[in-house]
C-alpha cells in the first residue's frame, strides 16, 4: 500500500433494511494507482461506489479524502475531488458533447472570465477521449463507445483526484476496451488515482495495480492481479465450488 | 423530470390513426391521383369563382356584404387568399404536399365554416348562396389533389444562404408582414369574421411552415439578431403614436405586456430549471398587494406610501422571499408531486388573503389604487408627444415596455450562462448532474426565487394598472393560463413567451363569444401537431421529436443504479 492515500475508506457499511448490501468494507487508494473492484453481480461495488460519491449515505464507517472526512451531498464530495461515471450510462442526452463537458466544469467556475479561459482544458479533455471533432453533436447521438468515453471526459472535467469508473467497458468490443484501457493508463498518468468496477477479467488484470474482491457485501480479498488470480477462493466465488473452499 | 407524458395505450391509439390514415391517402390517390392537375385546376377555379358570387340569398347583416356577387367581400377575400399557398404547395417547383393541404385545407375550413355560419344566421340552408357551396366545393377538390400528391420532397428553404441585404430585406419584410396582419386583425371587429381572419392566419402560417418559409425566417432572425431585435423594439415603441389618442388596444397591449413580463418569469421556472409550478400566479399576487398596501391607495389598511421605485423592488423581493419559503421544503419533490404542492401554495395564497381582513381587506380587495406619479409626471394622464397625443395608458404601456425589456435581458443572460447551463443538466438527469458537482437544491431554488421576484415585479405593474386588487384575480385559472402561455409559445424561449401570451390576452378580447371553446381546441391541436409550441428552443424541440433518430439508448430509468 502507498504511504499517501488519496482515499481511504473505513469499515464502510450500507445497509437497506434488513440487507446488507456493504458490510465494514475498508479500501486505501494511492496516488496514481489504479485499484479494480471485481465482484459477481449483486455483490455490492455500485453501492459501495454510491457511499464514496455521496449517492447513498453509509449505515456507518467513514471515508476520507487526502485526509479529510467525506460527507455530505454529492456535488460537495465531487467538489472536495472525487467524480464518477455511472453503469448504466447518465449523460445529459439532449446537451451537445461540449456542453456536457462544461457541465462538469460547473463546480470549478464562476460566472465570467474564467468560463472563458476554461474552455481550452474542454477541448483539452475531449481530445484525450478522442471526442474533440464531436463537440457539437449531441450526446446522444453519440455511439455507446463514445457515449462511455464521453462520461469520462464529463467526470474528468471536474477535476478530481480520484476517479470512480462503473463498468466502463460494458458493452464494448476487443478494441474499443483496448483503447479504454489505454485511456485509464494516460489519465493515470497525468497523476489521477483510479478505482474501477469491471467484469472484464482481462480489462482489470492487464490495467490495475492492486484488485479487490466483493463478495456478499464483503471484502473477499486484495492484492496484486497475479495473487488475486490465483486465489482459490475468488475463483470459488465466481464459478463455484466442488468442494467446500479453504478458509 | 417532465419531459415525456406518454400514457399508456397512446402507441396503440397512434397505430389505429396511422392504419385509417393510410386508407383514406389510398384511396384518394386511386381516385385523385391520376388526374391530380385537372383535379387542382378545378378546385381553384371553383373557389374563385365561388368566392367572387355571393354566399347569402338576401343581406342579413352577416359581416362581408355576402348577398352580393361580383367581388370577394369579407371572409371570401381569406378563402381566395388561401388558394395561393394551395396551389403553390401543389406546384412541381415547391411540391410540399404538407404546404398543400394546410392552404387547401384552409379553403375548405372558411367556406364550409362560414356556409355553417351563413346557415345559423340566416335561419337555414335556404339562406345559403351557390358561392358558398361552390367554394367549398373547390376547397375540397384542392384538398383531394393536395392528399394524393406525393410525399414531401423538394429541398427546403431553411438551408439557402442569400446575400446578407437579401436576407435583411427578408427580415423586415417578414416583420412588417406580421405587424401588417396584426393591424389588419385588430380592426376587424365581427367576431365571426375575426374568426375566418385568425383560421386564415394559422392556415397560412402552417403552409408556410411547410413550405420551410418559417424555419428559413427563423434561421435568419437568428443570423440578424441586431437587425431583428431593433425593428421589434422599434415597432414596440412605436405602437402606441399610431393609434390616435385610441386608448383601447394600448390598454390591451399593456396587459399582454404585464402578463408576458410574468410568463417570463414562469419560463426560468418551467421552461429553463424544468420544474412544473402550477401555484406562479400567487408570486404576482404578492407584488400586485404589495404594491396596493404601499401606495397609498383610496382603501388602503396600512399608512405607508412609499415612492414606485422602491415598492417594485419590495414587491419583487418579497415576492422572491415567498419563493424560497415555498421552494425550500417542496424542490426535494420531482415532477408532478411538485405541480401538487406548487398548486397547492397558490391556492393558501388566496384563502388567506381572501380571509385576512384586518390587512388585505379580504373579498372586497384593495381598490381606488392611484395611477403612478413620477414627480409632476402623472401617468394615468394624457400626454401629448411629438405632436401626438397619448391616452394615459399609453405611459403604463412604456412602463411595462421597460420592465418588459429588462425581464428579457435577465432571461437570456441567464440562459446563456453557467447557471442556465447547470439547469438544463439538473432538467435532463438531476442524479448525474449532482454527481457533476452541480448543487441542484440550491439552483433549483434560485430558479424558484428568480421567477418570484419577476413575477412580484410585474405585479406591482399590475397593481396600478388595474386600479385593484382582489384575491379572485390570483385564482389557479391564472396560473393555467400563464403555463399554457409557456407551453403555446414554446418553453424556455423569449418570443414563445411573447408570442403566447399576445394570443391567449388578444384572442379572447377578440372572440368573447366562443373563447372557451376555441381555446381548448385550439391547445389540443397544438399539443398534436406541434407539442414544441410556436417558437421552441432547439433544444426542446429535440426532446419532442427524438422518434427515428434511434436516440433512446440514453433514456434510462430514472434510479441511481443498485
Amino acid at each position: 500500500m502507498t504511504a499517501a492515500a488519496v482515499l481511504e475508506a473505513r469499515a464502510v457499511s450500507k445497509r437497506f433494511g434488513g440487507l446488507v448490501a456493504v458490510n465494514s468494507v475498508d479500501l486505501a487508494v494511492g496516488e496514481a494507482e489504479i485499484v479494480g473492484l471485481i465482484g459477481p453481480n449483486g455483490a455490492g461495488k455500485t453501492t459501495f461506489f454510491n457511499c464514496l460519491t455521496g449517492m447513498e449515505s453509509p449505515t456507518s464507517g467513514e471515508i476520507r479524502y487526502r485526509g479529510r472526512r467525506l460527507s455530505g451531498s454529492p456535488d460537495r464530495i465531487t467538489a472536495a475531488g472525487l467524480a464518477r461515471t455511472f453503469q448504466n450510462i447518465r449523460l445529459f442526452p439532449n446537451m451537445t458533447v461540449l456542453e456536457n463537458v462544461l457541465v462538469g466544469r460547473h463546480c470549478r467556475t464562476r460566472e465570467g472570465l474564467l468560463s472563458a479561459i476554461g474552455r481550452g482544458r474542454n477541448f483539452e479533455l475531449l481530445e484525450l477521449v478522442g471526442l474533440r471533432r464531436a463537440a457539437d453533436d449531441l450526446a446522444r447521438n453519440l455511439n455507446y463507445g463514445d457515449q462511455r468515453r464521453l462520461e469520462i471526459a464529463r467526470a474528468l472535467a471536474t477535476d478530481p483526484g480520484l476517479l470512480l469508473l462503473d463498468e466502463p467497458t460494458a458493452g464494448m468490443n476487443a478494441a474499443e476496451t483496448r483503447s479504454a484501457t489505454e485511456l485509464v493508463r494516460r489519465i493515470r498518468d497525468q497523476g489521477l488515482a483510479v478505482v474501477v468496477i469491471e467484469h472484464d477479467m482481462r480489462f482489470i488484470f492487464g490495467l490495475c495495480d492492486r484488485v479487490a474482491v466483493l463478495v456478499h457485501g464483503q471484502k473477499l480479498t486484495e492484492g496484486t492481479p497475479a495473487e488475486v488470480q490465483s486465489d482459490p477462493r475468488v475463483i470459488a466465488a465466481y464459478l463455484g465450488s466442488p468442494t467446500p473452499p479453504p478458509s | 423530470m417532465g419531459g415525456r407524458w406518454r400514457g399508456p395505450g397512446v402507441t396503440e391509439v397512434r397505430v389505429g390513426v396511422a392504419a385509417v390514415r393510410q386508407g383514406v391517402v389510398g384511396a384518394v390517390r386511386r381516385f385523385a391521383g391520376p388526374r391530380r392537375a385537372v383535379v387542382a385546376g378545378a378546385g381553384a377555379a371553383l373557389t374563385v369563382v365561388g368566392c367572387n358570387t355571393p354566399w347569402a340569398r338576401f343581406a342579413f347583416g352577416y359581416p362581408g356584404k355576402m348577398s352580393l356577387g361580383g367581388f370577394p367581400g369579407g371572409a371570401r377575400t381569406y378563402a381566395l387568399f388561401l388558394v395561393v399557398p394551395a396551389l403553390a404547395g401543389l406546384t412541381r417547383w415547391a411540391g410540399r404536399r404538407s404546404a398543400a393541404i394546410a392552404g387547401s385545407f384552409g379553403v375548405l375550413a372558411v367556406s364550409a365554416g362560414n356556409l355553417v355560419g351563413l346557415a345559423k344566421q340566416g335561419g337555414g340552408l335556404g339562406a345559403v348562396a351557390y358561392g358558398a357551396w361552390l367554394a367549398s366545393a373547390g376547397g375540397l377538390l384542392l384538398l383531394l389533389a393536395a392528399v394524393a400528391g406525393p410525399d414531401d420532397e423538394a429541398p427546403t428553404l431553411a438551408e439557402r444562404t442569400l446575400p446578407p441585404v437579401v436576407e435583411m430585406a427578408a427580415v423586415a419584410a417578414s416583420l412588417a408582414a406580421v405587424l401588417a396582419g396584426v393591424w389588419y386583425g385588430l380592426g376587424v371587429d365581427e367576431a365571426t369574421r375575426f374568426a375566418s381572419f385568425a383560421a386564415t392566419v394559422a392556415f397560412v402560417a402552417s403552409a408556410l411552415a411547410g413550405l420551410g418559409v418559417i424555419g428559413w425566417l427563423q434561421a435568419l432572425y437568428l443570423r440578424h439578431r441586431a437587425v431583428t431585435l431593433t425593428a421589434s423594439a422599434l415597432a414596440a415603441v412605436a405602437f402606441p403614436f399610431t393609434q390616435g389618442g385610441e386608448a383601447q388596444w394600448i390598454r390591451v397591449f399593456a396587459s399582454i405586456g404585464i402578463f408576458a413580463t410574468a410568463a417570463i418569469g414562469l419560463n426560468v421556472v418551467v421552461g429553463l430549471a424544468g420544474l412544473l409550478d402550477l401555484g406562479y400566479i400567487a408570486f404576482f399576487g404578492v407584488g400586485a398587494y404589495v404594491a396596493a398596501l404601499t401606495a397609498g391607495a383610496g382603501t388602503t389598511t396600512s399608512h405607508i406610501v412609499l415612492p414606485y421605485g422602491v415598492a417594485i423592488l419590495l414587491g419583487a423581493v418579497v415576492a422572491a422571499i415567498f419563493g424560497v419559503i415555498i421552494g425550500a421544503p417542496t424542490l426535494r419533490l420531482r415532477g408532478d408531486y411538485l405541480a401538487i404542492v406548487t398548486l397547492a401554495f397558490g391556492e393558501i395564497f388566496r384563502i388567506a388573503v381572501n380571509n385576512w381582513d384586518s390587512v388585505t381587506r379580504g373579498p372586497n380587495g384593495i381598490s381606488r389604487i392611484p395611477d403612478l406619479a413620477v414627480g409632476s409626471f402623472n401617468l394615468g394622464q394624457p400626454h401629448r408627444l411629438l405632436g401626438l397625443e397619448l391616452p394615459g395608458f399609453a405611459n403604463y404601456y412604456f412602463l411595462e415596455l421597460a420592465l418588459l425589456a429588462w425581464v428579457i435581458l435577465v432571461f437570456t443572460r441567464l440562459n446563456d450562462s453557467r447557471i442556465g447551463r447547470a439547469w438544463v443538466a439538473i432538467r435532463e438527469d438531476e442524479v448525474a448532474a449532482s454527481a457533476m458537482g452541480v448543487n441542484t437544491v440550491r439552483l433549483k431554488l434560485l430558479a424558484f426565487a428568480i421567477g418570484a421576484f419577476l413575477a412580484g415585479a410585474a405585479g406591482t405593474v399590475d397593481a396600478h394598472f388595474g386600479r385593484q386588487v382582489s384575491p379572485e384575480s390570483y385564482s389557479f385559472l391564472q396560473s393555467v393560463t400563464l403555463l399554457a402561455a409557456v407551453v403555446l409559445g414554446g418553453m424556455g424561449t423569449v418570443p414563445g413567451a411573447l408570442i403566447g401570451s399576445t394570443i391567449l390576452i388578444l384572442i379572447p378580447e377578440k372572440l368573447r363569444a366562443f373563447q372557451d371553446l376555441l381555446f381548448g381546441v385550439a391547445l389540443i391541436l397544438m399539443m398534436r401537431l406541434r407539442p414544441e409550441g410556436f417558437a421552441p428552443s432547439r433544444r426542446r424541440q429535440r426532446e419532442l421529436h427524438a422518434e427515428g433518430e434511434g436516440a433512446d439508448a440514453l433514456s434510462a430509468p430514472p434510479g441511481t443504479g443498485r
